[in-house]
Formats: structure tokens, C-alpha cells, sequence
């Protein structure tokens, strides 16, 4: 399995921000994506994750092999950590949640009212829904906000088992996690305004 | 999609979901409504129909931000449109879910609210029919109407201005199976155009729904 | 040869008008004119309502516009989510509040028709309620298009919302027919009038219901240009922005 991603480019707001992205990802790496803030990583792996269409260029693996985690982590307050993640576990069509609760050490908080976690156990249960979601390429936008170093440990060993597993990743991050990771520079990629094309969308301009 | 149904549902029964709200709201409408028109019996036996029916549709309306607005600020929507379960079952189940925990109690309360608007007897029978056929329609168009809106930070007047004129022939043709009860004229007709409506919104709505949420989501 | 979708793109849709504009106004001017002036002073009057039969040449253009408005926003939005030209969403954009005005013009005539005819400024008739329910949702679709700030996003969803709109449009038009006809036994407010029209009255109303056409195609172009131009000037803002 390969995550291949040719020319792609991607646009906020209906303004382009990235264009000609490629990368080539195989089964148990990971990539790591940097760049200015502003330069368009929550743009990339958004569509990366299938949220929003590119502009152009071709994304080689389906939506349907993506797991997604963002800044917002989709925790219902009013649910118990557990209820949480049997429900995401659920909806992606499995039912062990054993393995993601013992991987952020959240099986003495599994009773408690997701609301009255702190933040960094907040995001803990976030990023353990990419376990029990079953699907092959994390795509994670600065999942390390918010955790203490011990968390950012047991992120970057879960992390690893994934890939292990032959799973893959790509991550936007500033901080070193751990994890062997190829690194690619998004600054070179900036979308530049052309001269004015005569054709229909560009017609505005 | 029952994991999705069993997490709206136990969410609008906890603390703070708001189940039971509309349910009050109906109850406050119908008894403001003999100080607007005065307390006279025939006249409130008279409007008895209209008056739950619209009641019961404001309550309905209410309650509609709830559907999406919150899994919007909170994450959830982005995530559970990138799960496997398509984003039109999605739209589908929560605006089944809204049902049973907004339009099933007040089609339950709506009798004994009847009591109090003096509605005539055989008139309860078909007040229950009909909002029991219509108000699933009142929810599949309301979550149309969600799913336009849920990007915006107030969406909610927006939303009732979008929402209620879609409203109109589902209230006209489910007052109207109510009044032809209460009075004793045959409803049949009425009724079936109105179970043709619901089954026409549950069929169609929710595609439109998904294609304007994936517009919202991107 | 020239396909029509050239239209589509902004620079060739604003370089055509520039040129018709001019001639398609002085035309809608002229028709109005002529189909008012003719209508409302050398028309007979009807020997059963009078003169005031002769508020049928704004009231009839007027109420045609608003339905074909609609329409026309029913094709542009159409061609918008199949073909993705700006222009059309923007035409769309523009043709509302053109046609939500038409609707008013329709209401507000239609009272002052009912008024001295049928001793009431409104009542519940199939008719004047469809075209209350029509303005609802002229209002509607344009809250719509002001409430969302990405153009694209904004285009999509009043589409989709006119799409709808327009089946349940139609869906309200049967259900108040059937709603009023529950209420009287047999509508007694009759609007028909395409059959008890004669032809003196015939001809100058052909002439201003053209002229109303022509006025909303005015209307419709000059308002697409300007929104055109708005969206040109967001563009340039943006890439300033982005530079």
C-alpha cells in the first residue's frame, strides 16, 4: 500500500495556497510536514482527508483510508470517555477500545464525564479515536497541543505501533516526537499568483 | 448508524441537551393563546387544530439548531463526515433522532393539550394522525435547513426565515386533516397528501441536506 | 463557432453587455412607454369596474415577472452547480431582489385592484397567498446569499436552497389551492382574467407585459455587472492580501 499525492494544489477561502504537491508514502513511514504558520497544512491535510476537493492534482488513496484529528477532537462533553470512543469505534464498524484507552492511559478516566477532563486528557481521548477508527493513514494536524512531554511520549510510541503495523502518517508539527519521520517543507509549495489566464475561474482575477 | 442514533439520543436525554424543552415551549404557546383570543369555548374549539399544529411547529423549529450547530463547534461533524457511514444516512439518522426526541413527544403531549383548547372528540384521533405522520416531514425539511445554516455564527433567525416558508404545505395539509376531524368531515384526503409529503421529504431531503453540508464542511 | 457558455466567462459577459446594455434599456424604456400610455388613457373602461380595471397593466406584467424570475434563478442555479460558470450564480444573485420587487409590485397592485373591487384589501386567495409565500422565499434565498461571506460556498447553497425552494413552492401553490377551497366551498374571488380580456385591452397589456421583460433583462444585466465588478475588486483584494 502507498499513499501517492501528484501535483496537488489547494485552495482556502476559494484563494489558492499550495500548488504542485507531491509526495510518495509507503506502508510504515511516516511524514512530517512543516512550514510558516499560514502556509496551508490544515489545507492540505484536510483534503488529504477528503473534507474539501483540490484544486487540481490527484490524491492516490481513498477518503475511506483516512483517519483525521484536528484541533477540534469531537468529544460530546455529556458522554463518559468510554461512551466516546465505543461510539467512534462504532461508527467506523469495530468494537475493541482496549488497546486505544491502554494507549493513552486513559483506562482510570474510562468512567469519568468526557467534560471534566483537562486539556491535555481531552486531546489524549482525541487522538486515541484514531485507534479504534481501524483505517490505515493518520492525517494529524498539530496533534501534540495541549499534552505534557509523558503524553507526547505515549503519542509518539502510539504513533510508532501504527506504523509498524504498516500503517502510515502524515503529521503537521513543530515538535520533535520521536518517530522517524521523512520532513517535508510546504514553503517551497506556496501557491504564486500568475499573470491574468483567460479562462473562466481565473476571469475574476 | 445505530451508534450514531444511540449517541444523539442519550446526548438530547443528558443534562443540558435540551429534551423536553420543546416539549414546554408547546405547552407555554397553547396557553398563551386563549389570553391572545380570549377565553371564549366555541372560538377555542374552533382554532383548537390550527393552534396545536402551529404550536407544535414552532416547538419543532426551536429545537433545530440543536441537530447540527453543536457537533459543528465541537469537531464532530468534520469527523463523522470522513467515517464510513455516508454523510446522507448521517443527515438521515440525526433528523430521526431530532424526531424522537422533539416531534414523538409532541405528538404524545398534543391530546392533552387538545383538553385545554376544548377540542371536540372525534377531533384527537386525527390531531395525533396527523401530527404523528407530519412532524417527520417538520424534522427532515428543519435538518435541510441546519445543514444550510450550520457555518454561521447566527444562524438561528436565518434559519427560521429559510425554514418556515418550506414548512408551509406540510402545515397546511396537516391542519387541515385535524379541523376535517374535529368538525367531522372526512380527512382522508388531506391525510394521504400529507403521508405523500413526508414520504416525498424523507426520500429526497437528505441528499440535498449531505450535498449542502459537504458544501459547509469544506 | 460560437458556443453560448462564452457568455459564461466575466470578461466576454461584460464586454457584450457594455455593447446591448444601452439599446435593451432605451427598448424597455419605449415598451413601458407606450404600454402604460396606451393602456391607461386611450384604453374604454370596463363597463363593470371602471377605470380601475386599468391597474391591470402593472399588476399583470408585474406578477408574470415575479414567477419567471424565480425561473430564471431556477436555470442560472442549475447551470451554476452543473457547469460551475461564476456568472450564472451571479445572475442568479442579481435577478432576485428584481424579482422579490415584482412580487411586492404584484402584491401591492393586486390590493389596490381588490380594494374598490371586492371591498377588501386582501383576502385569503389562492392566488394572492401563493404569491405571499413566493416573496417569503425571495427573502429567504437573498438573507441567504448576505449571510455567507466565500462566494463559492454562498453560490452553492442558495443553488441548492433554490432548487428546493422551487419544488415546494410549487408544493405550497397545490396546498393553498387545496386550503382556501377547504375553507369556501369554491373560490368566489375569481383573478382570471386571460378569459374575459378583450382585445382592447389585450394589445397594450402584450406591450407592457414586453416591457416588463425588457425592464428585468435591463434590471438583471446591469445588476450581474455590478456584481462582477464587486466580485473582481474581493479578488483583488485577496491576492493583495496574499502578496
Amino acid at each position: 500500500m502507498e499513499l501517492v499525492v501528484e501535483d496537488l494544489a489547494v485552495a482556502r477561502g476559494g484563494v489558492p495556497v499550495l500548488e504542485g504537491v507531491s509526495l510518495r508514502l509507503t506502508g510504515g513511514h511516516a511524514l512530517v510536514l512543516r512550514g510558516p504558520n499560514g502556509i496551508g497544512k490544515t489545507t492540505l491535510l484536510r483534503t488529504l482527508a477528503g473534507l474539501q476537493p483540490p484544486l487540481s492534482g490527484r490524491v492516490s488513496l481513498d477518503r475511506e483510508e483516512m483517519a483525521y484529528a484536528a484541533h477540534a477532537d469531537g468529544i460530546k462533553a455529556m458522554l463518559s470517555v468510554e461512551e466516546n470512543l465505543r461510539f467512534w469505534a462504532e461508527l467506523h464498524g469495530l468494537r475493541d477500545i482496549a488497546r486505544a484507552l491502554e494507549a493513552f492511559r486513559l483506562g482510570d478516566l474510562a468512567g469519568r464525564l468526557a467534560g471534566s477532563l483537562s486539556a491535555g486528557q481531552k486531546r489524549r481521548l482525541g487522538l486515541a479515536r484514531l485507534i479504534v477508527t481501524g483505517r490505515r493513514v493518520w492525517v494529524l494536524d498539530e496533534p501534540t497541543v495541549s499534552l505534557d512531554r509523558e503524553a507526547v511520549g505515549w503519542f509518539g510510541a502510539a504513533v510508532r505501533g501504527h506504523l509498524a503495523g504498516g500503517g502510515m502518517a502524515v503529521i503537521a508539527t513543530h515538535i520533535d516526537l520521536g518517530i522517524e519521520a521523512e520532513v517535508l517543507e510546504l514553503a517551497p509549495f506556496r501557491a504564486v499568483r500568475r499573470a491574468v489566464a483567460d479562462d473562466f475561474d481565473e476571469a475574476f482575477l | 448508524m445505530r451508534a450514531l442514533l444511540l449517541r444523539d439520543l442519550r446526548l438530547a436525554v443528558r443534562a443540558g441537551g435540551g429534551f423536553g424543552l420543546g416539549l414546554a415551549f408547546f405547552l407555554i404557546v397553547v396557553v398563551l393563546v386563549p389570553f391572545g383570543v380570549g377565553p371564549e369555548t366555541a372560538l377555542l374549539t374552533r382554532i383548537a387544530p390550527g393552534i396545536l399544529w402551529l404550536g407544535a411547529l414552532l416547538a419543532c423549529l426551536l429545537s433545530l439548531d440543536r441537530i447540527l450547530a453543536l457537533d459543528w463547534e465541537d469537531g464532530s461533524l468534520d469527523l463523522i463526515a470522513t467515517a464510513p457511514l455516508p454523510l446522507e444516512a448521517a443527515v438521515s439518522v440525526k433528523a430521526l433522532a431530532h424526531w424522537l426526541t422533539t416531534g414523538l413527544p409532541l405528538v404524545a403531549a398534543a391530546p392533552v393539550l387538545g383538553l385545554l383548547l376544548n377540542l371536540p372528540g372525534p377531533g384527537y384521533l386525527w390531531l395525533v394522525l396527523s401530527l404523528a405522520i407530519g412532524t417527520p416531514a417538520l424534522s427532515v425539511i428543519g435538518t435541510f435547513g441546519a445543514a444550510l445554516t450550520v457555518g454561521l455564527k447566527r444562524g438561528g433567525l436565518l434559519m427560521s426565515l429559510l425554514v418556515l416558508p418550506l414548512y408551509v404545505p406540510t402545515l397546511i395539509f396537516g391542519a387541515e386533516v385535524a379541523r376535517r376531524g374535529a368538525e367531522g368531515m372526512d380527512p382522508v384526503t388531506p391525510l394521504l397528501m400529507l403521508g405523500g409529503l413526508t414520504c416525498g421529504t424523507i426520500a429526497l431531503l437528505p441528499f440535498a441536506s449531505a450535498a449542502v453540508l459537504r458544501v459547509n464542511l469544506r | 463557432m460560437a458556443s453560448i457558455w462564452e457568455y459564461a466567462n466575466p470578461r466576454k459577459f461584460m464586454a457584450t453587455t457594455d455593447r446591448v446594455l444601452p439599446w435593451i434599456s432605451v427598448a424597455a424604456v419605449l415598451a413601458l412607454v407606450v404600454g402604460l400610455v396606451w393602456g391607461f388613457f386611450f384604453t374604454p373602461d370596463d363597463y363593470k369596474q371602471g377605470s380601475t380595471v386599468k391597474i391591470i397593466y402593472l399588476h399583470v406584467p408585474a406578477a408574470l415577472m415575479a414567477i419567471n424570475a424565480w425561473l430564471m434563478m431556477l436555470v442560472a442555479s442549475l447551470i451554476w452547480i452543473v457547469r460551475r460558470h461564476h456568472v450564472s450564480a451571479l445572475a442568479a444573485r442579481a435577478a432576485a431582489p428584481v424579482g422579490a420587487t415584482m412580487t411586492l409590485i404584484a402584491l401591492a397592485t393586486g390590493a389596490i385592484w381588490g380594494q374598490p373591487m371586492w371591498g377588501t384589501w386582501w383576502a385569503w386567495d389562492p392566488r394572492l397567498t401563493s404569491f405571499l409565500i413566493l416573496f417569503l422565499f425571495y427573502l429567504g434565498y437573498m438573507a441567504l446569499w448576505a449571510a455567507i461571506e466565500n462566494d463559492d460556498t454562498a453560490a452553492d447553497l442558495t443553488s441548492v436552497l433554490c432548487l428546493v425552494g422551487s419544488v415546494f413552492a410549487l408544493l405550497s401553490r397545490y396546498a393553498v389551492n387545496f386550503w382556501n377551497q377547504g375553507l369556501h366551498q369554491g373560490a368566489s374571488l375569481s383573478l382570471d382574467k386571460e378569459e374575459n380580456v378583450a382585445d382592447v385591452f389585450y394589445y397594450p397589456l402584450l406591450v407592457a407585459i414586453a416591457g416588463f421583460v425588457l425592464l428585468f433583462v435591463t434590471l438583471v444585466l446591469l445588476r450581474t455587472r455590478t456584481e462582477i465588478r464587486a466580485r473582481r475588486m474581493r479578488a483583488l483584494i485577496a491576492r493583495e492580501r496574499m502578496a
